[in-house]
């Protein structure tokens, strides 16, 4: 399979230097930008003390070039390097809220991705029918809301008016699965609610593409019924762009994930990279831009390497 | 009667919401062993009617009216499960692109054998047995290990027959072809048609045999059925059709494949265009190899090779759009420059292209005032009244009313756009037009028109014309000078009559032969003449 | 294809749509006229219902009329993301086209900038910027407009390199055209169903970007009102009961809701379009 290999390898490359140009990009975005970087971080009313202590800190003095070369290889190893509002090494801050963050996603897609893989699935094969008309003008609606409108909503629907839930997710460390998974209940279901519309509107879409092929219409012509026809000639073939849509739609979740925690006040990275942003963090703000882009890159890798594993023809090369 | 088809009618939808009729009111009868062609141009309603054999119609069209009987038991309207028993197990389909209708996913095997397991109809064993028994018959190679390849693996003559396998291997009474081999180049349709007429005959199922191809039909089908606009024009013996067609549109069909335009003999003239010793290249991949070849003034050079033979690329490189490797481009005494960039407006303007695809070719979202003013405001600096008069000239030229000016391609025909096409070229008034396969995508009628159009072009201003194509009806039709290409040389050249009669160049004389000629026999005397 | 046989095909929920867009945009044009009180002073007890005597949709945290702030902030909100949807497709729309139509090596470099950009989520990029920045309009504008801008290329170019490749280009190259011609006369006509679905896409994107920014106290700085940062300044109401960040998110949603149904509508018919070639 050398073409498979080839594909690959050079999808995986591609995915190293986008990461390699992101790192750039972070870091011209926090430290190369117009205006002392130290006086940004303190304020204009510093004391010129204060600012050439700051410039000291962060080595403000030397070449661009070598702090960039001093950040990056502190990346590769781990190492983002304290933190300027606590002191505190970035990664014993990062870690702990990375791990909520996940947690919270991964709830939300693990109810997001087979709702959406069903309803997907359900509309392309009752295609112009009222269920699929339905579903189609929910989930437009669900994709146009901001996520804050259906936090706030399930907020006031579900711990005000109703109280079957909490408002605001904290999450206390003797808390066990059962207590953790009805604390974050709301945010979870606010991100399954935004991506679940995303997904099934393309699941839906590659479905119908499969369907549509003239394959399908001789299997049709052969006598095979409905069912074979669904489960034997659509689904190998749909198999891969709907893999490919998934993964690409957990790099959605990743993202849509900043705005729901600020809405429930839930302790992970979107709402450490919020509450750095306020203080000026930036070699916080720095590690928590890179953490995003590493999982939101990769996914997005991901996703590309199935489609190529899931197409036959790179797979049985001639 | 095996098939019986009554007063058969099929609506569908347009792309507005609009109902449309496809086929109206047509019957037609087959019996066991008898093959029927249903033979028309595009929205003549021929691979609805071939479909409704199976009691099957697309998504977005409906019965409408009539009834489609097999062996007396109606399918307009049969619930699915008796429509499932006989798909593929009586009535067996053959699709157009078999490289299409193969499921990618799936070994060809797995897919011929998956109707006989759907259908009860043994072990699997058995089924495999008689799939390789058939793939041998078919001439595919290597039987016994061909099913295992996927799809994509093996080529699409090979698909083609392959597919006829997946047909046949239930036995089924009725076979219905969807124009199996117009995907095909003509050496290897030869092949197919064989293999699928002599695998029919053998099982002695019954065909509907559908195509646009009259002479193809001809060789398969004992009687044929000519539709238009999806309603009957005529149905009769095969022979009677070709050889006494009662209905004018038959005749013009008939008469269209026969090749029956005036021509005029080509004078020793001056050269307009040589093209010397070109090596061409899509990156590492060489397509032209020495390629030499002249046009003289008002003279027709033809082109021909089937697809791959690098005459697209020839075109590519005579326009500048594909810089040669090595070897030059002389035209009208100059040597043009290799690419684009380089190329004088005046020298852009004496060579002009014609293309294929009439619906890209022009800008659906120009009037034709614009698209064919342009070249005269760019090339002639024409602007205001005149610019309007010379397009209404124009237009007279390729015999569209004036008022046209104002309408957008959309509202055209392909005839009608084609002609836009030539408009556009002319407009530049150009010495040589490459004409880059200009009828291929017309239907018969139509494509004679512009033909004619083309030759009366030439004889009224002198012009030159290097004429792109697979078609040898065409060759016979238009061309003074024939170039035969294949996989990038140029095999064979000289004039017409030498080129198109014996003793031929190998290739030539295959490609002559492999192309179906008018009658029944035609088939039947080409293999005796192989073995 | 005129402009009301499009509206003789919508299908009501569009009409619907197309309604509530002409509405927002009124309100847009007008809506600092129509409020009954000034956008920034407080004018009654902090936090009335919705329904209160004089305050029909009640005040917010600082005791100011939610509803004059609402229409303040259709204005500041909705021109903003405009003036960026504008500024993106200028911008982005002119650059796609050449590029493709170019094609070569200028079109692979601007590609790989538009890719690694468009492989950092916009969210996360504004964020950064602004932190580092501040948040002033102009700031906050080019930013958006230049993320907006990435994607609005990126469609563009798509759009154009199918065009480049049929025939009609073709024949204009040959006939010695100029890049500029090819781009305007021959590529942008038959781009504009698409570019006309994609600026609604493209507005709601970046409608929603920003109020996402004013929302996490990014973007618009107060007192000046707008959705987003109304939706932030009013969130503790709800823990009291009080629905009052739902208005002004409500609103937001609403709008984008509306657009998207043009957008679905003017996509269909684009494809359609395309289909019948």
């Amino acid at each position: 399979m050398p073409d498979l290999v080839r594909l690959i390898g050079k999808r995986l490359l591609f995915g190293l230097l986008t990461l390699f140009a992101v790192s750039v990009l972070v870091f011209i975005g926090t430290e190369l930008l117009p205006g002392d970087l130290a006086e940004v971080i303190l304020g204009q009313t510093a004391t010129p003390e204060a600012v050439a202590a700051i410039r000291a800190k962060l080595n403000l003095g030397d070449p661009a070039v070598l702090r960039y070369w001093r950040w990056f290889s502190g990346v590769l190893v781990g190492d983002f390097g304290n933190s300027l509002a606590s002191g505190r090494p970035i990664t014993t801050v990062l870690l702990p809220r990375l791990q909520a963050t996940l947690f919270l996603a991964a709830t939300a897609a693990v109810i997001a991705v087979p709702l959406a893989i069903a309803l997907g699935l359900l509309s392309a094969l009752w295609r112009d029918r009222t269920f699929d008309k339905t579903t189609s003008a929910a989930t437009l609606a669900a994709i146009s809301m901001p996520e804050f409108f259906i936090g706030y909503l399930l907020v006031y629907v579900f711990a005000v008016q109703l109280g079957w839930f909490p408002a605001i997710s904290r999450i206390s460390p003797s808390a066990n699965f059962g207590q953790k998974l009805w604390a974050i209940a709301l945010p979870a279901l606010t991100l399954t609610l935004v991506t679940t519309g995303h997904m099934m509107r393309m699941t839906r879409a590659a479905v119908v593409q499969v369907l549509s092929a003239p394959y399908i219409e001789m299997a049709e012509l052969k006598g095979t019924p409905r069912r074979a026809i669904i489960f034997r000639h659509a689904l190998p073939n749909a198999i891969g762009p709907i893999a490919n849509v998934v993964v690409l739609n957990l790099a959605f979740l990743v993202v849509g994930v900043i705005l729901v925690e600020v809405v429930f006040v839930y302790p992970g990275m979107g709402q450490l990279m919020v509450d750095a942003v306020s203080k000026r963090d930036i070699p916080l703000i720095q590690a928590c831009a890179i953490v995003f882009a590493i999982t939101y890159v990769g996914l997005n890798m991901l996703a590309d390497i199935v489609s190529i594993l899931a197409n036959p023809r790179l797979r049985h090369p001639r | 009667m095996l098939l019986q088809i009554e007063n058969l009618r099929i609506d569908g939808t347009d792309v507005d919401g609009n109902s449309v009729e496809i086929v109206k009111n047509v019957s037609l009868e087959v019996d066991r062993g008898q093959v029927l062609g249903l033979i028309g141009e595009s929205g003549a309603g021929k691979s609805t009617i071939g479909l409704a054999a199976l009691g099957y119609v697309r998504p977005g069209c409906h019965f409408a009216g009539g009834s489609v009987r097999l062996d007396g038991q109606e399918l307009v309207g049969a619930p699915v499960g008796q429509l499932l028993d006989i798909r593929g197990r009586r009535v067996a389909y053959v699709a157009q692109s078999a490289a299409a209708a193969f499921n990618p996913a799936h070994r060809l095997l797995d897919q011929i054998c998956e109707v006989h397991r759907r259908h009860g109809l043994g072990p699997r064993a058995a089924a495999e047995r008689f799939a390789v028994e058939l793939f041998g018959k078919l001439g595919l190679p290597d039987p016994e290990r061909f099913g295992q390849r996927y799809p994509h693996q093996v080529s699409g003559g090979q698909l083609q027959r392959a597919m006829t396998v997946m047909a046949l291997i239930t036995k089924p009474d009725l076979v219905v072809f969807d124009e199996p081999t117009t995907a095909l180049d003509v050496t290897t349709q030869i092949e197919v048609l064989a293999a699928m007429r002599r695998a029919i005959r053998e099982q002695g199922a019954a065909a509907l045999y559908v195509t646009h191809d009259l002479a193809v039909v001809a060789q398969m089908a004992d009687r044929i059925l000519v539709l238009r606009h999806g309603a009957a024009v005529e149905l009769g013996e095969t022979r009677q059709i070709l050889e006494q067609p009662r209905e004018d549109y038959t005749k013009a069909l008939v008469s269209v494949r026969r090749g029956e335009h005036e021509r005029h003999g080509g004078h020793e003239r001056s050269v307009v265009l040589a093209v010397d010793r070109v090596d061409a290249a899509y990156g590492a991949q060489q397509v032209l190899f020495d390629v030499s070849l002249r046009v003289e003034r008002a003279a027709t050079v033809a082109v021909v090779g089937e697809s791959g033979s690098g005459k697209s690329t020839l075109a590519r490189v005579i326009t500048g759009l594909l810089p040669p490797r090595s070897g030059q481009v002389r035209f009208g005494g100059e040597v043009l420059s290799n690419d684009l960039a380089g190329r004088s407006k005046e020298q852009r303007r004496r060579l002009q292209l014609i293309y294929q695809m009439p619906d890209v070719a022009v800008n659906p979202r120009q009037t034709v005032q614009e698209i064919i003013g342009r070249p005269l405001t760019f090339y002639l600096g024409m602007r205001g009244d005149a610019l309007r008069r010379r397009v209404k000239d124009l237009l007279a030229r390729i015999e569209l009313p004036a008022h046209f000016a104002d309408r957008f391609p959309g509202e055209l025909s392909g005839g009608q756009k084609q002609r836009i096409s030539i408009a556009r070229a002319l407009a530049a008034e150009p010495e040589l037009i490459i004409c880059d396969e200009v009828t291929s995508a017309l239907d018969p009628l139509v494509a004679d028109e512009i033909l004619n159009l083309l030759l009366r072009l030439q004889e009224e201003s002198g012009l030159s014309y290097l004429f792109i194509t697979h078609d040898l009806a065409t060759v016979r039709a238009i061309a003074h000078e024939v170039v035969v290409m294949q996989r990038g040389r140029v095999v064979d050249s000289g004039a017409k009559d030498e080129v198109m009669a014996p003793p031929f160049h190998d290739y030539t004389g295959k490609l002559i032969r492999s192309v179906p000629e008018m009658r029944t026999d035609w088939l039947d005397e080409v293999l005796a003449g192989r073995a | 294809m005129t402009a009301a046989l499009l509206l003789r095909r919508m299908p009501w929920i569009t009409r619907l749509g197309l309604l509530l867009v002409l509405l927002f945009a009124f309100l847009a044009a007008f809506g600092p006229w129509l409020a009954p009180y000034p956008e920034a002073e407080p004018v009654a007890d902090v936090w009335q219902p919705i329904g209160t005597a004089g305050f029909p949709l009640g005040t917010d945290t600082l005791g100011r009329d939610m509803l004059s702030r609402l229409l303040f902030g259709a204005q500041r909100s909705i021109g903003l993301a405009l003036v960026i949807t504008v500024l993106s497709f200028a911008v982005g729309s002119v650059c796609g086209f050449l590029a493709a139509i170019a094609g070569g090596w200028a079109d692979q470099v601007a590609s790989r900038i538009v890719d690694v950009f468009m492989s950092f989520p916009a969210l996360i990029l504004a964020l950064l910027v602004l932190s580092v920045m501040g948040s002033s309009l102009p700031v906050l504008v080019l930013t958006l407009a230049f993320i907006d801008g990435t994607r609005v290329f990126r469609l563009a170019r798509a759009v154009a390199v199918d065009l480049n490749v049929m025939e009609f280009v073709e024949a204009a190259r040959l006939r010695g055209e100029g890049i500029w011609w090819i781009a305007r006369k021959e590529i942008l006509p038959n781009a504009l169903p698409m570019l006309l679905a994609e600026f609604g896409v493209r507005f709601c994107f970046s409608f929603l970007l920003i109020s996402a920014l004013s929302f996490l106290g990014l973007g618009i700085q107060p007192p000046a009102a707008d959705w987003g940062g109304m939706v932030k300044d009013n969130a503790q109401a709800i823990a009291f009961g009080l629905p009052a960040p739902l208005l002004p998110a409500g609103c937001i949603a609403l709008l984008t809701i509306s657009v998207n149904l043009v957008v679905d509508f003017l996509l269909d018919q684009a494809s359609r379009r395309s289909r019948r070639g």
